[in-house]
This record gives C-alpha cells, sequence and structure tokens, in this order.
C-alpha cells in the first residue's frame, strides 16, 4: 500500500515537471528576425520543482488531507432538528424572498454607480442561469452552447434599432421570441440526441451563431460590432443629457432634476430586476404545471414517461424554446446595457460560465442557481488584484466545491404536495 | 378488444418472435408464460410500440396499432409496466401519478400560468384521482418521498398505480411479482383481480410464478423460442404435454 503510494506520488511529480517545465522553464526570445530559446531564470526553475515536490507531497499523504478536509464542517450544515411544517416553512420563505425583492429595489439608491452596474451584470446572469436552469437542471439535456440564444437576443435588438430605429421595450419582446425560435429550430436536429452527442452538438450550435456574427460584416459590423445601442426609455422619457429622438422628453427636465449620469444606470437596473424576477417567477410557475413534471420525467426516464404517453418531441422543445426564450430577454438588455455589441461576448467561456453557475447552484434548484450567479459574478471582480489568476481562483474554488458539495449550493428540494383521503 | 395476428420480430439473422397470435377480450386477464428468452417481453415490446414489429398485425379496438409511437400507444389506452421498475426516481411519488395524467390537465401553457378556475379544476381532480390511487395501494402516506427511496415491493405497486391514473383499457404488466416475498405477490394476486372487477381493465400479464399465473388467468398463452406452443385456459396448460415437456416440467 505505501509502495504503491510512493510510485503514484513519484508519477504525479513527474508528470508536473512534464507539463509545466516546458511551459514556464524556456523563454522564446526575438533577436533580429531569429528567435532563440533561452532558459528561464533561477528563480523560476525553482518554483517548477517546488511545485512538483508539492505535487508529490500531497499525493504521498492525500489520504490524510483528505480527511482533514472532510474533517472541517460544511458551511451548509443539514439541520439536525425536526423540520418545521412545509406550510410555515413555505410561508416564511415567501415573505423572506419578498423582503429581499424589495430590498433589492431600494438599494441602487444607496450605493455606488460601479456596484449598480455590477449588479445589473449579475441580474443578466441569473436570467441567463434561471434558463438554462430549465433545459440542463430539468429536462437534463446538456446544452453547451446556450449563449447562441444570448447573442441573438442581443443582436436582434442591436440590428433592429440600427436599421429600424426600432425601441428596446418593442425589441425586448422580438429579441426574446426569436431567441426561442432559434431553440426550436435547434430543438429538432437533436431530438433524438442525449448525452455527450447533445454536448457536442449544441456546442457546435453555438460556433456557428458566433462565427457567422463574425463573418457576416455587411449586416453585423464583423469583430467591429455594432454600437451606438439606444438606452431603454421611460413613457418617451430619455436618460441621456440631450434628447436624441424627436418627440422624446428628456427624464431629469421633465421631472426637473438636475441631470445625473446615474439615472440611466439605476433605471437599467431596475429593467433587470424586474425582469429577473417576471423570469424566475414564471419559471417557477412551469415548475408546478404538467409541462414541468414532464420536462424532470423525461430526465429520470425517457422510456417510462414515453409509455406514459408523453411525446418526447414536444417534451424537449419546450424545454429548448423557453430556455431560449429567457436568453433573448437577457441578450436584449445586455445589449441595451453595454450600448456596443460584438461577437467577443459570445464566446464558449460564457456558455460553460453559465452552465458552472447552474451545476454550483444545484441543478434545477432556483434559489441555488441565483446565489451561484452571484457568486460567480461578484467573486472575479472581487479578485480583482489578482488579475491574471482570477480564473486560477475561480477554477480552484469549483474544484473545491465540488469535492465538499457535489449536489450544488442549495440542491433542489422537491415541491410538498397536500393530499385529501378519497373515499 | 386486443388481437395480435402473425407476430413476427426479426434482428438481423435472429428471428425472436415468430408468428405469434394472441387476443384478449375484455374483462379477462390473459398471461403468457414461457422460458427465459422466449420472447415474451418482445411481444410487449412490439404490442406497446417500443419496437416495430416485421410482420403481423396487432388490432387495437379493431383499428391498427403496429408501428405507431409509443407514445401514441398508450393514449390510445393501452399502458404497461416494465420488467425492471422504471419510476422516475428522484421525483416524489405524487408526482408520479401527476406526471402520467398530463393528458387529463389542461395543458395550454397559459392557462397554467395564470392559474385559470378551470387548470385549478382539473389539477384539483388529478390530484384526487393521484390520491385515491395511493390510497388503493398503500402508499399515501409516503406521498411526499422520493420515488427512488421506497422499498422494492412499494416501488411495484407504485408502478402499477402509475399506469391506472391513466385510466387505461388494457394493462400490460411484465413480470410484476418479480422480486417479491410470497405476502406481497398475495396482496399483488388481489390487486391484479380487483382491477379486472371493479375497474374493468383488461390485463396481459407475462410471469414466471405459476401459482400466480394458474391462480388468476382466464386464459394462457405459451411461447417457447419464438413461437407459439399452446394456448388455452389454465387447466388446458397444466394437462398440455408440449409445455409440460419445455417450461413446466414433470413432477
Amino acid at each position: 500500500m505505501a509502495a504503491n503510494n510512493f510510485r503514484h506520488a513519484l508519477f504525479c511529480a513527474i508528470i508536473t515537471l512534464i507539463i509545466s517545465y516546458p511551459i514556464i522553464g524556456f523563454n522564446l526570445e526575438a533577436q533580429g528576425i531569429n528567435v532563440t530559446l533561452t532558459g528561464a531564470d533561477a528563480t523560476t526553475i525553482t518554483m517548477v520543482f517546488l511545485a512538483a515536490v508539492i505535487v508529490f507531497l500531497f499525493q504521498l499523504f492525500r489520504e490524510q488531507v483528505m480527511g482533514a478536509l472532510r474533517g472541517i464542517p460544511s458551511p451548509f450544515p443539514e439541520a439536525k432538528n425536526e423540520p418545521m411544517a412545509e406550510n410555515k416553512r413555505a410561508k416564511i420563505e415567501s415573505w423572506v424572498l419578498t423582503g429581499i425583492v424589495v430590498f433589492a429595489l431600494f438599494w441602487p439608491f444607496l450605493v455606488s454607480r460601479g456596484s449598480v452596474d455590477l449588479a445589473t451584470l449579475v441580474l443578466i446572469y441569473i436570467m441567463l442561469a434561471l434558463g438554462l436552469n430549465v433545459v440542463v437542471g430539468l429536462a437534463g439535456l446538456l446544452d453547451l452552447g446556450y449563449v447562441a440564444f444570448y447573442a441573438v437576443g442581443a443582436y436582434t435588438f442591436a440590428l433592429l434599432s440600427q436599421y429600424l430605429g426600432i425601441s428596446f421595450w418593442l425589441a425586448l419582446p422580438i429579441g426574446a421570441l426569436l431567441a426561442a425560435l432559434f431553440g426550436l429550430v435547434l430543438g429538432f436536429p437533436v431530438l433524438r440526441l442525449r448525452g455527450d452527442y447533445l454536448a457536442i452538438v449544441t456546442l457546435g450550435f453555438g460556433e456557428i451563431i458566433r462565427i457567422l456574427l463574425n463573418n457576416w460584416t455587411t449586416l453585423t459590423g464583423g469583430p467591429n460590432g455594432i454600437g451606438g445601442i439606444p438606452d431603454p426609455t421611460l413613457f418617451g422619457m430619455e436618460f441621456g443629457r440631450r434628447v436624441k429622438e424627436e418627440g422624446n422628453t428628456s427624464f431629469h427636465e421633465t421631472f426637473g432634476i438636475a441631470y445625473s449620469g446615474e439615472h440611466k444606470v439605476i433605471f437599467l437596473y431596475l429593467i433587470a430586476l424586474v425582469l429577473a424576477v417576471f423570469t424566475a417567477l414564471v419559471i417557477r410557475r412551469f415548475m408546478r404545471m404538467p409541462v414541468g413534471r414532464a420536462w424532470e420525467a423525461l430526465r429520470e426516464d425517457e422510456i417510462a414517461a414515453r409509455s406514459l404517453g408523453l411525446s418526447r418531441t414536444a417534451v424537449k422543445l419546450s424545454a429548448f424554446t423557453i430556455g431560449a426564450f429567457f436568453a433573448g430577454f437577457a441578450g436584449t438588455v445586455f445589449a441595451s446595457k453595454q450600448g456596443f455589441i460584438s461577437p467577443e461576448s459570445f464566446v464558449f467561456l460564457e456558455s460553460a460560465i453559465i452552465l458552472a453557475i447552474v451545476v454550483l447552484g444545484g441543478m434545477g434548484s432556483q434559489i441555488g442557481v441565483v446565489l451561484a450567479a452571484i457568486a460567480v459574478t461578484i467573486l472575479p471582480e472581487l479578485a480583482r488584484e489578482f488579475s491574471e489568476y482570477r480564473m486560477l481562483i475561480f477554477g480552484a474554488a469549483m474544484v473545491l466545491m465540488m469535492v465538499w458539495r457535489p449536489q450544488g449550493l442549495m440542491p433542489m428540494r422537491r415541491i410538498h404536495i397536500e393530499l385529501k383521503k378519497q373515499e | 378488444m386486443l388481437e395480435v395476428q402473425n407476430l413476427s420480430m426479426r434482428f438481423g439473422g435472429l428471428l425472436a418472435v415468430d408468428e405469434v397470435s394472441l387476443d384478449v377480450q375484455e374483462h379477462e386477464i390473459v398471461s403468457i408464460i414461457g422460458p427465459n428468452g422466449a420472447g415474451k417481453t418482445t411481444v410487449f415490446n412490439c404490442m406497446s410500440g417500443f419496437y416495430k414489429p416485421t410482420g403481423g398485425k396487432i388490432l387495437f379496438e379493431g383499428s391498427e396499432v403496429q408501428g405507431k409511437p409509443d407514445y401514441k400507444i398508450s393514449r390510445l389506452g393501452m399502458v404497461r409496466t416494465f420488467q425492471h421498475v422504471r419510476l422516475f426516481s428522484q421525483m416524489t411519488v405524487v408526482e408520479n401519478l401527476l406526471v402520467a395524467q398530463h393528458r387529463h390537465l389542461n395543458t395550454n401553457l397559459i392557462s397554467g400560468l395564470l392559474k385559470t378556475p378551470n387548470y385549478r379544476e382539473r389539477e384539483q381532480k388529478s390530484l384526487d384521482r393521484a390520491a385515491y390511487w395511493l390510497d388503493r395501494v398503500g402508499l399515501l402516506d409516503l406521498a411526499n418521498r422520493e420515488a427512488g427511496n421506497l422499498a422494492y415491493g412499494q416501488q411495484r405497486r407504485l408502478e402499477i398505480a402509475r399506469c391506472m391514473v391513466t385510466e387505461p383499457k388494457l394493462l400490460m404488466l411484465d413480470e410484476p411479482a418479480a422480486g417479491l416475498n410470497p405476502a406481497e405477490t398475495k396482496e399483488l394476486n388481489q390487486l391484479i383481480i380487483s382491477l379486472k372487477e371493479d375497474y374493468n381493465v383488461s390485463v396481459v400479464l407475462i410471469e414466471h410464478d405459476m401459482s400466480l399465473v394458474m391462480d388468476i388467468s382466464d386464459r394462457i398463452n405459451v411461447i417457447n423460442q419464438g413461437r407459439p406452443l399452446a394456448s388455452g385456459t389454465p387447466e388446458e396448460i397444466r394437462q398440455n404435454d408440449d409445455v409440460i415437456k419445455a417450461y413446466l416440467g414433470e413432477a
């Protein structure tokens, strides 16, 4: 056993050396037109060997280290005391949630512009993650190209405003519906696929959309993106210093207050908040409806679901369509917030982050997904000092999370249904 | 009500089912027995639409159903259980029954989102039906447990209840007594008889437990190596020399 352990640890250390030494230990230096290979300085080499030693020691004493880690109590201890009565718990939960939403309504007036801007981004990610939660968490269809629908929503608004001068409020439903249509179109070819195969096809779909946006320069401007996307208006009142469009008035003049750039930021935040709450409520309702139960049934056992008369086509397509619909929502808000979009914003990494939010939060659990969206968006901002190590910290946090709590921050809890005895 | 005529199913070079015929009348329990690998489950899979038979006809209430997709066949009122229990194991017991009733609910998304009175009424009805059947199979107290956490015998009963809430005309049970102890088998025996007597459901049964088969069957079909071997009342089957040689064994 000990010898085996030692061999394994040695092997891991050597692998560490093989991987890291060529990457970090050598530098390519350009001298005129020639490129020469030079060794890195002594400290770097020492660091690489130190890393190998650390890996060796960790693997050697892995059992002890992991044992000690397991000894640390979970940050969310399972309640030992009697569970509360279901109706009482539900009542408290709805009060707390309402309280949080009301607080979120007033919160932007108390904090800085930067925080409100970040919070708007968080809300956009919440919408995205709630939408993807339908596809991945409930229907169990692994979708790696979800960002495509987000892009469809954002570009719909950008193009409509550029070519037709359509405003945010009209573009919002159009963007969402068009994204839903794309969801439906993607749904058809992947009806028969599950698991890994489905993941690959959706990944390809996401890339197709991004590359199309990148290369169709005459329509989308290609990598240059589209700028000058208008801000949303409030009943025809604009938030800029000067009114851009005929017939509109400006917000600060109507109310006779001094112009402030913050008004616009707060207004966008409030729109995002309302839409995020709307998304959460609609999906919550779906989960309690036959269609929501059908999604879960299909995830649990497709054959049994079909034997009970559920049509696989209808169930899968509805999951894809509804998931895409909310991504379109988020995309429209995103385009309006940024004022400028380019294919850069819709790379695969975005899909991966949204998926990470869903997995981290606990598949199918709405509260968990919201918490995870907040954590995943804010943590990299807080870790800004570490600049290039941000993704490293993010990755490490994910690994630790999966070791401690593989079921996610807040695993989905089943809905309690009271039944009366029938005679 | 169900008539299977010369059903054949070929997988490449293997003829798994060869010209099997059987029929089920209203208010009748018909069993299919035979050695392992005889093709009983394949016959079931063809009848329930999981396989598209390569030959023969299946008539349900006078209309041909062979080759129709499985979910359409089950909507006609022909519902099956599986040899290995297939529940939605992470969903609760009552949710399992609600999934099965999705057709009784209004499938219109808008009315569900707005909780129209009509939707509420239908929802209440399906909850009541679920409660009735849970009570019937003795699982009412476990309604909010996850289905995967139930004991095996309870899972079997839940699977039958899940079929019954769809209000089928014909129930197909694939080895319902597999893995049950004698007491549970006896309960199952009474449950199946009551399905026929009280709810007017016809039953097709695949089973190896001979005491169960002989007790409750009105007629029995024997299949051996994909071919029909004999059919008749339990008494006739018990006396049939071919069946004794191929399956029952000599005492």
